[in-house]
């Protein structure tokens, strides 16, 4: 019981872990907590399920495109309405990303209206696997293998290739990087669409297990960022393992205690943390200069 | 110019002969208007005086305090549900249930304005956000509220006097709204008014200069719940009939599309933004019935969209209107009004 509830935990863990690591870099480099990041893979996975269904291309072509169109969609955010708000302080930001889920809810729910889709997965959720007494779907499998890969892409990214060092200096200090030549503007773009393709991979594998509807990512979004905050807006690896124990104390808490009260459980630890460690748990606390 | 001469000129609420005659021409335009207006219109300018509320409430909080709060739809439930309750199953009347209820929301919201003490940003966002939540599934999972299916709100009586009609709800909401209109305009001129805008504008340096930050900044969100739950009170007689849903994350975010497209820190904006957004939001859910663009529209929806959701493009075009309106006109309709008296003033130049 207590494994078997550990792993189905885990594996839903990593579906947050994934959403996180998308808000937590994009608030890494420009500081801009993404509400509009569970509306952006929905539509992705919509796109997957409209290439897929509609036009009858194969999976792997639907899923290539999802993610195409995913980055192309983050790009064209932070282009055209993020960049031109002139001197934003954080409620701005908040509010811009705010109504960016609006538009982009109301996009899918015209297109596709609000009755269920089936996104058809070749990775099946009802063929299950032993490890050990619990048993674990191929899919929850795929999905902790995904998320592992993705966690372990980044984290070579960020340490050894050009750009994700870019992106580091970004973060730091904007002013000194754009001073050592990196472009600042375009480094934010990037991270967009990086930000928005892990969220629609998260997207389209949670599509599968819950229904394919514009309500979709509601509830994951904002367990994600919940579990960013709980390990810490600013630490990819916080954010990841805050995915994980989210995922792991809601499992134990449905399983032992209630049900019902599962989501609500969730926040109230959040909310316990922040007060004792108000920069996530993870996280290094700065004290603000005045 | 007429020149102040002490402290008590410059707080008072009307300070000339003219604003005291615009105020009385107001409170005449507001009396008479329910008797020539069509019902749908009195049943709009309701639902208008209690997003006004709502509006100044949460401005209280974000634009004068500068605390973010995603969770407002929270307090608005609990107003509407302490109200209602406290009818049906305490028989209170209706004016106590109300201020009862609010007085609730108000306790809510100092709790809740103690986690924000060590909170900012997004971190504070997600707190509230939690809250929020965490409400509407309380509400939903307890039987004695009626759990999802909802409750109805009882017969409205006002002093002995039965309130069934839009015009009659009408007298008593619009009535509540202008006092709490008034009462929002002169708290920002008092000591505690300019306590929030000192913690907005640099929280450190409004403690060096005395101001207690503890008492202060819980004090912002306990008025700002308080407003909230009012204007939730009136909401559930509007509606008739409340249930869970209703109260979820997106009312929230309206709520803070209200303030934003009203003008951050400003009452006059939030009473402009409440009834502009509320007018938008009634017209946008018939758009479709609009003389040319509405065909337009629909054979737009049959050829690459569904018709069955067409009534989402108001949540494309509420969307688009805080996008922009943050990025190009920061200060809301409240800006706007500015830029065009000073316009007008200073025309031909």
């Amino acid at each position: 019981m207590f494994l078997q509830l550990l792993l189905s935990g885990i594996a839903f863990g990593s579906l947050y872990a994934l959403i996180a690591l998308a808000m937590v870099i994009i608030y890494k480099t420009s500081e801009v907590p993404n509400f509009g990041q569970g509306e952006m893979a929905m539509l992705s996975t919509f796109v997957a399920f409209m290439l897929l269904d509609t036009y009858g291309h194969s999976f792997f072509v639907s899923f290539l495109g999802a993610l195409v169109f995913a980055a192309l969609l983050g790009v064209f955010l932070e282009f055209v309405f993020l960049r031109r708000a002139k001197d934003p302080n954080i409620l701005s930001l908040i509010l811009i990303t705010l109504g960016f889920e609006m538009i982009l809810y109301g996009v899918a729910s015209w297109k596709w209206g609000a009755d269920q889709k089936d996104l058809s997965f070749p990775v099946s959720d009802f063929d299950l696997v032993n490890i050990g007494p619990a048993v674990i779907s191929y899919l929850n499998l795929a999905t902790l293998l995904v998320a592992l890969v993705l966690m372990v892409l980044l984290f070579l990214f960020f340490r050894y290739t050009k750009v994700g060092i870019a992106m580091k200096a970004t973060q730091q200090n904007p002013m000194a990087a754009r001073i050592n030549g990196i472009r600042v503007n375009r480094i934010l773009s990037v991270t967009w669409a990086m930000s928005s393709t892990i969220g629609a991979m998260a997207g389209m594998l949670l599509a599968p297990v819950a229904t394919l509807d514009p309500n979709l990512m509601l509830e994951p979004l904002l367990k994600g960022f919940a579990s960013a905050v709980l390990g810490g807006m600013t630490t990819l690896v916080g954010a990841a393992l805050g995915g994980y124990m989210l995922g792991i104390i809601e499992n134990l808490f449905g399983g032992y205690v209630s049900l019902e009260f599962k989501s609500i459980v969730a926040f109230g630890i959040i909310v316990l943390v922040l007060c004792f460690r108000p920069s996530g748990l993870f996280a290094k606390h700065y004290v603000r200069k005045v | 110019m007429d020149m102040k001469r002490d402290y008590y000129e410059d707080i008072q609420l009307l300070d000339s002969k003219v604003l005291w005659f615009w105020f009385l021409m107001l409170v005449a335009a507001l009396a008479t208007f329910p008797f020539i207006a069509p019902t749908y219109y009195v049943y709009m300018a309701n639902y208008m005086a209690i997003n006004v509320i709502v509006t100044i409430g949460l401005n209280i909080l974000v634009g004068y305090t500068g605390q973010i709060s995603l969770g407002h739809a929270g307090f608005f439930a609990i107003g509407a549900y302490g109200t209602v309750m406290l009818m049906s199953l305490l028989h209170f009347p209706f004016l106590l249930a109300l201020v009862a209820a609010a007085l609730i929301a108000a306790f809510f919201g100092f709790i809740l304005g103690l986690p924000a003490l060590r909170l900012e940003g997004p971190y504070l966002a997600i707190a509230t956000l939690g809250f929020g939540m965490a409400i509407t599934q309380v509400i939903g999972r307890w039987e004695l509220f009626g759990g999802r299916m909802g409750v109805e709100a009882p017969a409205l009586s006002f002093f002995g006097i039965p309130v069934m009609t839009d015009l009659g709800r009408y007298f008593v909401t619009a009535t509540i709204a202008f006092i709490m209109v008034l009462g929002a305009r002169n708290l920002m001129k008092t000591r505690v008014g300019r306590a929030f805008i000192a913690i907005r504008d640099s929280d450190i340096a409004a403690e060096t200069m005395g101001v207690n930050l503890v008492y202060y900044k819980t004090l912002a969100f306990a008025v700002s719940a308080f407003y909230t739950g009012i204007a939730g009170g009136l909401f559930a007689f509007l509606l008739g009939f409340i249930s869970p849903s209703t109260f979820n994350f997106i009312l929230s975010i309206y709520f803070l599309a209200f303030v934003i497209v009203g003008g951050l820190g400003s009452i006059f904006g939030s009473v402009m933004g409440g009834i502009v957004m509320t007018w938008l939001l009634l017209e946008l859910d018939k758009i479709q019935e609009l003389p040319l663009i509405g065909g337009m529209l629909i054979s737009f929806s049959e050829n690459f969209m569904t018709v069955a959701g067409l009534p989402n493009i108001s949540s494309i075009i509420f969307g688009l209107i805080i996008v922009l309106l943050v990025i190009f006109e920061p200060l809301g309709l409240y800006g706007f009004w500015i830029r065009t008296k000073i316009y007008w003033k200073t025309w031909p130049f």
